[in-house]
């Protein structure tokens, strides 16, 4: 009986920031050996990034660097010098799978091409995970999350039409990952059936391009430029968040159909809406779809976002609370049933809540494991794995190389 | 050049929930065989159409999310349509779904079943809020998925309501993701152990997993702070932006200090060139200053002569500055913007697929990945309504013609 999906898979893991520590995290809490190579001069972003825990900054305290390293052990190399290089290398000759998120052609920069690789290691699965791919005419764009999410359109969609587009923070990096990790393990199902390993080059733009395709038909067949609708949909009316009682609290709410929305005016005590001549039809409500929502917000303001939506659901009309990351980790009886969080022990922390992957496998589970500290598992890494001697790590120590 | 999963046939009875994932492995090279009711999948009903004709033939979304697949029509409530379904799970590596939690336990089809019939099967279930737990029998339309997973809290201006993004579901395509790497995991250890398993995907946790946890969850399990709407970045209490007006939309430039003032300086260079530039921009030291020591005077100082430069130039025209002079400027595009690339043209991103039925080729988003040793193919348009009927009715599982008509008139497929 296997206890973990990816046992004995290696991943050296040149990974910072989001996109790459979030894809190898999805291999990680299912087995993977990964050893994220890191620096103490140029930590992973992610670890100088607020909040801290307790406001106290530190290279492992922040909370996202301690949500998406889980289970990876860390070695602190300076990539600066040449001996860190070298030792890199010994570290991708031990892996199966190297992956990396850098800008476009960065790898080639630091002597450390797939080319370059290859020769270590015959059969290396290489992934570059970059803002706009490794080739054509502009290989090298630097852009973070929130640049993507404006290149690709999908900003362009999220807003009121009165208003500019909204900001979406860094949401394309939550999308590259799957693309990313499905790759990955495509990838070594390919070796597993060849021998032959590979290089992969993913762009993130063309990643987050598909979380757009309709619309990119929708102008490619149709010439048709589509604006943003604000919580407005073509399918249903009402269709929005409302306010509820208490401090900004929310529902939202969805009645589809005729059927729908004659129970919908019964429940929430107003049955004289079914007939007024204003919301008379589908075509109608939405005609007077702002006064239409007055109405209901006078009925939410009343009640609990989460009374709200039981009552609507137990009667099969779609609703929920406007959860923020309070309800979500301290309220919502869904997320605690499935046991969502792990509550995880950190040397510097303490307790911290951690998500498991978005999917339970009924044979398997994920194996829950705190985040590293910054050059912990250095003397694992070339102890254990690079079998260098006591001298010649004391001489790294003293060196600068390993920090 | 081969495909990554040429071996590997799934057999996909998702609606627009989960449809994303087999187009994912399809396009990896797996054969995806969408199992439709016969009159076709509720989801082919779902807008924009092509030239806006409503027809479950035309519909954009579904060609988006179904490319290369191949339909056949298959009626699983009854006997007989379950007896050739379990026909097909025999050879089958994978089985999507996206029905209501119970519902294939109830016509006698649940992982159990299958894994009787083919004890290597891999049964993906798509849900609202998984196979378990209180919430299994809500629904999640796209609003509520969005809301439910902490997304719509966070997004949105300070003044209205919690926002959800325009149009197609997003929800859906994140736990389309998931499970598709939940897939690939469950393959890996089926290659290790021969056996399957049912792999219970919640699409409200997806949702969560699309959220920057540090912003979301982490923030209030660390310091007990949530995240409001507008809480815009950098986080310094100065009225700022990164979201600037140019002369036909919007371009999101930040000022970058200290160590990455280099993405900056190269602005107000050509700032300089053009003659746009006043003296107090020209003579700022990006580099030595300290955005910790900015104050709202220093900001509108700044903001302003930028901003006369932007209102005086197309997003199209910025951009192109970025791309040659390293400057960190990126337009808010839409897909017309971005159609003509250069970027994307030159690694031919974009594929052509016919539509005879259309007669005409429509422009795809292409493959998702680059290699040296495979290549992941886009190669079909979506099939037709039971278009491979007889493909794998008659040539595959040896049905004779006539008797396919007696499944027709029985409608069983």
């Amino acid at each position: 009986m296997v206890q973990k999906i990816l046992e004995g898979v290696k991943i050296a893991d040149f990974t910072w920031a989001l996109v790459g520590p979030i894809t190898t995290n999805m291999l990680s809490i299912f087995g993977a050996e990964v050893i994220k190579i890191e620096g103490r001069a140029r930590p992973d972003s992610r670890r100088i990034a607020a909040p801290f825990k307790d406001n106290i900054p530190g290279l492992n305290r922040s909370c996202n660097f301690n949500t998406y390293n889980l289970g990876k052990k860390s070695i602190a190399l300076n990539l600066a010098n040449k001996k860190g290089i070298e030792i890199a290398k010994r570290i991708v000759k031990w892996a199966d799978v190297v992956v990396e998120n850098f800008a476009g052609t960065a790898m080639e920069r630091m002597g450390l091409s797939y080319a370059v690789l290859k020769e270590i290691k015959t059969d290396i699965i290489m992934l570059s995970s970059s803002p706009t791919g490794q080739t054509g005419k502009y290989p090298s764009v630097r852009a973070i999350g929130s640049h993507l999410t404006a290149l690709s359109g999908l900003q362009d969609t999220a807003g009121w039409p009165d208003m500019e587009p909204t900001g979406l923070d860094s949401y394309t990096d939550f999308i590259s990952p799957y693309f990313n990790a499905t790759t990955i393990l495509a990838a070594l199902d390919y070796k597993r059936r060849t021998g032959k390993g590979q290089y992969l080059d993913l762009s993130q733009y063309e990643d987050c391009i598909h979380f757009m395709a309709p619309l990119v038909l929708d102008f490619t067949a149709n010439h048709r430029i589509t604006s943003r609708m604000g919580n407005r949909s073509s399918d249903a009316v009402p269709h929005n968040a409302y306010r509820c009682l208490g401090d900004d609290r929310w529902c939202v709410i969805a009645v589809f159909n005729e059927k729908e929305w004659n129970l919908f005016c019964n429940i929430i005590d107003k049955p004289w809406l079914k007939s007024c001549d204003r919301f008379a039809t589908f075509i109608l409500r939405k005609n007077n779809e702002d006064e239409l929502d007055k109405i209901i917000e006078s009925w939410t303001i009343l009640h609990s976002p989460e009374d709200i939506m039981t009552l609507l659901q137990n009667n099969g009309i779609a609703a929920g609370v406007v959860e923020s990351a309070e309800d979500i980790l301290d309220k919502d009886p869904q997320i605690a049933y499935r046991g969502f969080f792990t509550p995880l022990d950190h040397p510097e922390v303490g307790l911290y809540r951690a998500p498991r992957s978005a999917y339970i496998l009924s044979k398997i589970d994920p194996v829950m494991e705190r985040a590293p500290l910054i050059g912990e598992h250095n003397e694992y890494v070339l102890k254990e794995i690079l079998a260098l001697s006591d001298e010649e790590i004391g001489e790294l120590i003293v060196e600068g190389i390993v920090e | 050049m081969n495909t990554l999963l040429s071996p590997y046939r799934i057999l996909d009875l998702s609606d627009e929930k989960g449809q994303f994932c087999g187009k994912m492995l399809s396009d990896l090279g797996a054969e995806v065989i969408k199992v439709e009711k016969p009159g076709g999948d509720p989801s082919r009903n779902i807008g924009p159409f092509f030239r806006n004709e409503v027809d479950p033939e035309k519909s954009l979304h579904w060609f988006a999310f179904n490319t290369n697949k191949k339909s056949i029509t298959l009626n699983l409530d009854l006997h007989e349509g379950r007896k050739l379904f379990k026909d097909l799970v025999k050879t089958a590596d994978i089985v999507i779904e996206t029905f209501d939690p119970g519902y294939l336990a109830g016509i006698k089809l649940s992982y159990e079943d299958l894994e009787k019939i083919n004890k290597k099967i891999i049964l993906v279930s798509i849900t609202p809020f998984g196979q378990t737990g209180p919430y299994k029998y809500y629904k999640a339309p796209e609003i509520v998925a969005w809301a439910m997973g902490a997304h719509a809290y966070q997004v949105g201006e300070p003044e209205r309501p919690p926002l959800k993004m325009s149009h197609h579901s997003q929800s859906y395509l994140h736990a389309s993701g998931q499970a598709a790497v939940a897939v690939m995991l469950a393959l890996h250890h089926k290659n290790n152990t021969g056996e399957g398993q049912h792999i219970d995907v919640s699409i409200q946790e997806s949702v969560l997993h699309s959220t920057d946890q540090q912003e979301t969850t982490g923030r209030w399990d660390a310091i007990r702070q949530l995240r409001h709407r507008g809480m815009a970045w950098p986080r310094t209490g100065l009225k700022t932006t990164s979201r600037w007006t140019c002369k036909d939309g919007y371009v999101i430039f930040v000022f970058w200090f200290g160590l990455s003032a280099h993405y900056t300086t190269p602005l107000i260079e050509l700032m300089k060139e053009q003659n746009e530039c006043d003296d107090f921009l020209a003579n700022f030291d990006f580099s030595k200053f300290d955005w910790a020591d900015a104050t709202q005077e220093i900001w509108d100082k700044l903001a302003e002569p930028t901003q006369k430069f932007f209102l005086k130039r197309t997003r199209a025209e910025l951009y192109q500055y970025a791309l040659t002079r390293r400057i960190q400027l990126f337009p808010i595009q839409n897909p017309s913007d971005y159609i003509d690339d250069e970027q994307l043209e030159s690694r031919n991103f974009w594929v052509k697929l016919n539509h005879p039925e259309l007669g005409e080729s429509i422009t795809y988003p292409g493959p998702f990945y680059k290699s040296n040793e495979t290549a992941a193919r886009i190669n079909r348009r979506a099939p037709l309504i039971g278009e491979h009927n007889r493909h794998i009715y008659h040539d595959e599982l040896g049905i004779t013609l006539e008797d396919m008509q007696k499944l027709h008139i029985k409608s069983v497929i």
